[in-house]
């Protein structure tokens, strides 16, 4: 799919995605070693993201798997239509109930599901399981065998095995531990907190309108208040938002009342707001 | 594909400098570690440090470690840099401008500089090294401060609101560049003494775990900000037991009941539900110097927990005790200075400043009696060094018979349990004592005995 880590950078930043060089770097590897990207990370820096991108650089399809507590194997993995089942069976009244057996247990009474649709497809695919981390543990098990064989098992029909590997994405917010077996199956990326140059480029780049200066005062407060230590630190979204914010206010530069007025665009709870106004000095205005 | 000899033994070698640091890595990682490297090849040293990582790791703590050992198996260099390395004053001058322009390349540089010219100690080859120590007390890059500050407002870089930050944001560079000069005096030392001693020696381990008694201020800085992803993981951990303890006996009552719209079979079993009760806790803290700062940790993890209980009452003590849990509520919000407000406010010290387990114990079995019943789970956290006085074992005692659980997390390691003026096993005979030296330890603990 890529011949180096610079296609990489490069086809990503065309779709609007700026890559970090780790994040190049391990998206390069998992498509040359065939191996899924377990992308961890704190909410709001690109993770679902980068699974989007990845499938409009290959012009991929996108499977995506919510994960949520209580997700199990009829959600993930395939279901059988069992009221189809049911018509099917009453409709072939003369049928012996061999023939009818064969039948509702064939291709057309199977719904597929994200994990199977993936494997499936002969098109290029991106599958996406988002949110890994709040699956139970049963449903990693079950990712075991699709993440290391690409292949899925169904008793009535035997095994599904990808003709075409998809490249697989599983997200997490390390809220629950992952098990080290599904670690170990997987290339690990951490997207933490651009650099700053790294973070004015995003910015320039998403919210257009904005004046080259302004971006960077931006972004080096929003350096400072990571650099805090603050219950909820601001992330990429964040920095985004605020831009737009600043924008759409018609800001030209920063000044201190500006920033205490739209701090909460930035910072999610009072404690942190209190906190960060104190070490910036908003309340001598 | 084969690669080359001396690329295997390097790349084996880092896996083992890296698995005797705790990380756990197969042969499976090992071998996708050695086709990374060859797809991306060893020239650009940066990708080739996020393809290892990406296939030797599996978490994002481990990360710290893996570069220090990284730098050391493929440094930027060998040997000394090349050219003549000024003096004292001309690196200085130099140190000055990169900081002021926040240039990374040029701060690696000089810090490979500098130590080549201001590190070296000893002339003989048995006692010679490279000591970052050295080098940063000869060149001082903190008394460089005012001069950037003063550098970066004088080419129009401070104004406005952005000028605040510009003092943090240069003591964040040098803070940087001291730690790229520790790297490099220790590239140097391994050149010298073998790398494989040096990686296992001198690079530190994962704050989780560092022992709590030697961490220094900004380990326990590192520690502190784990607490909230720490509690997160633990309250869903909590969540996920009490799920289990749940699932109960069948309530037979209101399965035939249920039963009645299938013609009186039993379809849907009922399982008889658990009140859900939820417990109490009860901190118990030595705050004394010796113990700080895992108090101060377990305190604030223990805070970031608070939803999970129907009641946290957390006390401190020295020598005598005192409630504290209206402290800690404030301390959400400024965790560094938790130790400060708690020594400020709390009464600890009665005639003297050391620490008396026996004189705190018994002032709270009298004085907090109603605090401890028959819901109430009890922590008591410290190192159980009476200085020599009375232990007072009957207020422990008392303690335990009222009290659903009690456990004793003791931040020393086991082997010194009972030396010296230790009552560790006095102690342990009435009540569960744990072992709990560092994050990691506490971590388990927390998990498997906090009650659901």
């Amino acid at each position: 799919m890529f011949t180096s880590v610079d296609d990489v950078s490069a086809r990503l930043a065309e779709t609007g995605y700026l890559a970090s060089p780790a994040v190049a770097t391990t998206v390069f590897l998992a498509d040359r070693l065939g191996k899924p990207l377990l992308v961890e990370g704190p909410a709001g820096v690109g993770k679902t993201e980068l699974a989007k991108a990845v499938a409009a650089v290959a012009g991929a399809r996108l499977v995506r798997l919510q994960c949520y507590e209580g997700v199990d194997e009829s959600r993930a993995l395939y279901e059988w239509n069992h009221a189809k089942q049911l018509l099917r069976i009453s409709a072939g009244r003369d049928e012996t109930w061999d023939e009818t057996r064969t039948d509702i247990f064939s291709e057309e009474f199977l719904l597929p599901r994200p994990l199977l649709t993936a494997i499936r497809g002969d098109e290029p695919t991106v599958l996406l399981i988002d949110e890994t981390d709040k699956a139970d543990v049963e449903v990693e098990g079950l990712l075991l065998e699709v993440l290391s064989d690409f292949q899925v098992t169904v008793p009535e029909l035997g095994t599904i095995t990808a003709t075409r590997r998809p490249f697989v994405v599983l997200t997490s917010n390390a809220s629950r531990e992952l098990s080290e077996a599904l670690r170990r199956r997987c290339l690990f990326l951490h997207i933490g907190f651009p650099d700053e140059e790294l973070e004015r480029r995003i910015v320039r780049l998403k919210v257009p309108g904005i004046d080259a200066a302004l971006a960077k005062s931006v972004v080096r407060v929003v350096g400072a208040l990571r650099a805090m230590d603050l219950r909820k630190v601001p992330s990429v979204a964040e920095t985004i938002d605020w831009a737009r914010t600043l924008l759409a206010l018609g800001a030209g530069t920063l000044d201190a009342t500006l920033v205490r007025d739209t701090l909460g665009v930035i910072l999610k709870h009072q404690d942190d707001v209190q906190k960060a106004a104190a070490k910036l000095d908003l309340d001598a205005v | 594909m084969t690669a080359p000899a001396d690329a295997t033994a390097r790349l084996t070698g880092f896996v083992a400098a890296l698995r005797a640091h705790g990380v756990r890595i197969g042969t499976g990682e090992t071998v996708d570690a050695a086709q990374a490297a060859a797809a991306l090849g060893f020239a650009d040293r940066v990708l080739l440090r996020e393809g290892l990582a990406a296939t030797l790791l599996h978490t994002t703590d481990q990360r710290r470690l893996f570069d220090a050992v990284f730098d050391l198996y493929f440094p930027r260099g060998v040997g000394a840099p090349e050219g003549e390395t000024g003096d004292r004053d001309d690196l200085r001058d130099r140190l000055a401008d990169a900081l002021a322009a926040g240039d990374d390349i040029l701060l690696a540089q000089l810090a490979v500089e500098a130590v080549d010219g201001l590190g070296g100690y000893g002339s003989s080859p048995g006692s010679d090294g490279w000591s970052s120590y050295q080098t940063l007390e000869r060149l001082r890059p903190q008394t460089l401060m005012a001069r950037v500050r003063d550098d970066v407002r004088r080419q129009g870089g401070g104004e406005g609101f952005t000028g605040r930050l510009l003092e943090d944001e240069i003591r964040r560079r040098i803070e940087a560049f001291r730690a790229l000069v520790a790297a490099e005096a220790r590239r140097r030392v391994a050149e010298r003494r073998g790398r494989d001693e040096i990686a296992r020696r001198a690079v530190a381990p994962t704050a989780d775990r560092v022992d709590f008694l030697y961490a220094g201020k900004d380990r326990l800085a590192e520690l502190r900000r784990t607490v909230q992803p720490l509690a997160r993981k633990l309250a869903t951990r909590l969540a996920a037991r009490r799920r289990r303890a749940s699932r109960g006996t069948i309530d037979l009552r209101r399965t035939l009941r249920g039963s009645l719209s299938t013609g009186g079979v039993p379809m849907r079993p009922v399982l008889r539900r658990r009140r859900p009760a939820r417990p109490e806790l009860v901190l118990l803290c030595d705050v004394s110097g010796s113990v700080a700062g895992f108090s101060d940790f377990t305190m604030l993890l223990v805070q970031a927990l608070h939803d999970q209980f129907s009641k946290v009452r957390v006390f401190a003590f020295v020598n005598r005790i005192d409630e504290i849990t209206g402290l800690l509520d404030h301390g959400a919000a400024d965790p560094e200075g938790l130790g400060a407000r708690i020594r400020a406010e709390a009464t600890l010290t009665g005639w003297h400043g050391s620490s008396d387990y026996g004189v705190a114990l018994g002032e709270f079995a009298e004085r907090y009696a109603g605090a401890v019943g028959p819901r109430t789970t009890v922590f008591v956290l410290g190192d159980a060094r009476t200085n020599m006085s009375d232990p007072n074992l009957a207020a422990v005692r008392q303690i335990a018979e009222r009290a659903r659980h009690v456990h004793w997390l003791n931040p020393e390691p086991r082997a010194q349990w009972g030396t010296g003026d230790s009552a560790a096993y006095a102690y342990a005979e009435l009540v569960a004592m744990h072992e709990c030296r560092n994050a990691h330890q506490l971590g388990a603990l927390i998990g498997r005995l906090l009650p659901v």
